[in-house]
């Protein structure tokens, strides 16, 4: 009691920042401000249309409604065409992933110069778009439904290459040394002390890639590469909007069927 | 017979852990080695079977040099090595079954691996060591599923499925309970009997060591201090062993060197 007294019994007065810091923090602010003032200088907005959006959002909602389902036979068959797309080229790239998330991972990766090739496919297929993949594979395969699954593999094995190879590094060693120890080769280790060690994740991510490919899937029409999109694209360019709210629809029901189907497997599996 | 001699590790550029070591381990004997944390226990059992690779030294078990073998050769002769560890080093989501067939890794073919297709004798092996110690009823189930000491015995009889020509155990019971750790001293010392296996323990139960071991070796800083039977292991003995901290000694002996 004394002691604390004697410390701070002439201070009545703290502050959580010094003079300093609250000046950087004060300027950090205006620079903010200062920013965002310009970006919305820069972007050029078009302030009548943007006031006029509900009257058009109420007109266009108008317009759509009712849905017109006498096109229906060719949309369920796009959606299924779409499932299908999503659902092959998740199986695809989970195969053609495993590999690249071994020579990725820290602790499996057979010498630097595979690690850094694992990396350089990781980091190449994700930072590229599955929209711009799938323009440049309809450009090599013409429209369609090979180009929509090339388009979402690429983009998967990026996606599952990471997840795997994080998986991978995070392991525990303690039954990779046992292995060691008993004369095992390189292969019967990652076979009966990694694999198992794995596996949960393994499972949970080409679930989770799965349902994020199915939504993905679902634009691929707008540049030709197959699904759904396409029959959405003709809609709008024909402005048959009753046949658009159908198609949305659709989708709707395609992403709760999806979000449904992966929560019952993740229950089921893991 | 294993016969080590003149055995160092660094790691790094540090101070030696073990210091030109000497050792020879044969017969059916059950070696206990003691000594505090940090006094090199656990990397002379690693070393051994090159889990660390020494600095220089040898290490011989019947006619075989173990320092200078390239990775291949290496791995065939670790197939004569067993190895029980503090954590088990099972893998949890394996069953038992396959947890115990992977002490046979080094042989089977890899389409064997991947199929779980076991060759028949080394499933007779199996249950016949299974039950021996008690886990036979317990094939099926997977590994997490198992109480410590059950966890430990199936690390005992992987180890074994190797037909080892030496065992070699890493504080097998540090993470058990007083009763299971009883039990699992006196089983390794009863299998050192019958299978006539030389066991090297590696112990921070004095008591258990004196106990169940038929020789008794105490390290410190990487030195052998203390080699005979557990009788001979008195209070004088003991305060040597442990005398100080390792940090200390360190400093000691390297202003001595």
């Amino acid at each position: 009691m004394m002691s604390t007294e004697t410390l701070h019994g002439a201070q009545d007065h703290w502050s959580r920042f010094t003079l300093r810091q609250r000046l950087l923090r004060y300027g950090g602010l205006a620079l903010t401000l200062l920013v965002v003032g310009w970006a919305l200088r820069s972007i050029d907005v078009i302030w009548a249309w943007v006031w006029d959006a509900p009257s058009q959002m109420a007109d266009l909602f108008g317009r759509m409604m009712p849905p017109d389902p006498s096109n229906l036979p060719s949309i369920l068959e796009a959606i299924w065409q779409t499932v299908n797309i999503a659902t092959l080229a998740t199986m695809i790239a989970v195969v053609v992933s495993l590999p690249v998330a071994y020579i990725a991972a820290q602790n499996t990766t057979p010498n630097r110069a595979a690690l850094w090739v694992g990396r350089f496919i990781l980091v190449s297929s994700r930072s590229v778009n599955t929209i711009i993949w799938a323009l440049l594979f309809v450009a090599i395969f013409g429209p369609g439904i090979v180009a929509g699954i090339a388009a979402i593999m690429f983009r998967s094995i990026g996606f599952l290459g990471k997840l795997l190879g994080e998986a991978i590094e995070e392991i525990d060693r303690k039954p990779v040394e046992a292995l060691e120890a008993v004369g095992a080769s390189q292969f019967k280790i990652v076979l009966y002390a990694i694999v198992p060690q794995v596996m949960p994740a393994f499972f949970a991510v080409a679930i989770l890639r799965w349902d994020i490919n199915l939504r993905e899937s679902t634009v691929l029409g707008l540049v030709g590469a197959g699904g759904i999109g396409m029959i959405l694209q003709g809609a709008i360019d024909t402005f048959n909007w009753p046949e658009v709210s159908m198609v949305l629809l659709t989708i709707l029901a395609l992403v709760v069927f999806g979000e449904v189907v992966s929560t019952y497997l993740r229950k089921k599996i893991l | 017979m294993l016969k080590i001699s003149k055995l160092t590790k660094r790691y790094g550029s540090g101070d030696p852990v073990l210091k030109e070591l000497d050792l020879t381990v044969e017969g059916d004997q059950l070696t206990s080695v003691i000594g505090s944390s940090g006094a090199g226990k656990s990397t002379l059992l690693r070393c051994i079977n090159r889990l660390v690779e020494p600095t220089s030294g040898s290490i011989d078990l019947n006619g075989t040099e173990f320092t200078t073998l390239n990775r291949r050769s290496l791995r065939i002769a670790r197939r004569r090595i067993g190895m029980v560890f503090q954590g088990f080093n099972l893998i949890d989501r394996l069953t038992v079954m396959e947890n115990v067939q992977s002490g046979r890794l080094g042989y089977i073919s890899t389409w064997a691996a991947l199929t779980r297709r076991y060759p028949r004798e080394d499933i007779r092996h199996a249950y016949e060591l299974m039950e021996r110690v008690g886990i036979a009823h317990y094939a099926n189930k997977r590994a997490d599923e198992l109480s410590g000491g059950e966890r430990q015995r199936v690390g005992v009889v992987r180890a074994l499925m190797q037909r080892p020509e030496i065992l070699l155990a890493d504080e097998p019971t540090a993470s058990l309970d007083p009763k299971t750790s009883e039990q699992i001293m006196s089983l390794l010392r009863d299998l050192a009997s019958e299978l006539k296996l030389p066991v090297i323990i590696n112990i921070h139960n004095v008591a258990e060591a004196k106990e169940y071991s038929d020789r008794i070796v105490g390290m410190r800083y990487g030195r052998i201090i203390f080699d005979g039977l557990p009788s001979r292991l008195g209070k004088a003995e003991m305060d040597e062993i442990y005398a100080g901290v390792p940090a200390q000694d360190r400093a000691q002996a390297g202003a001595a060197a």
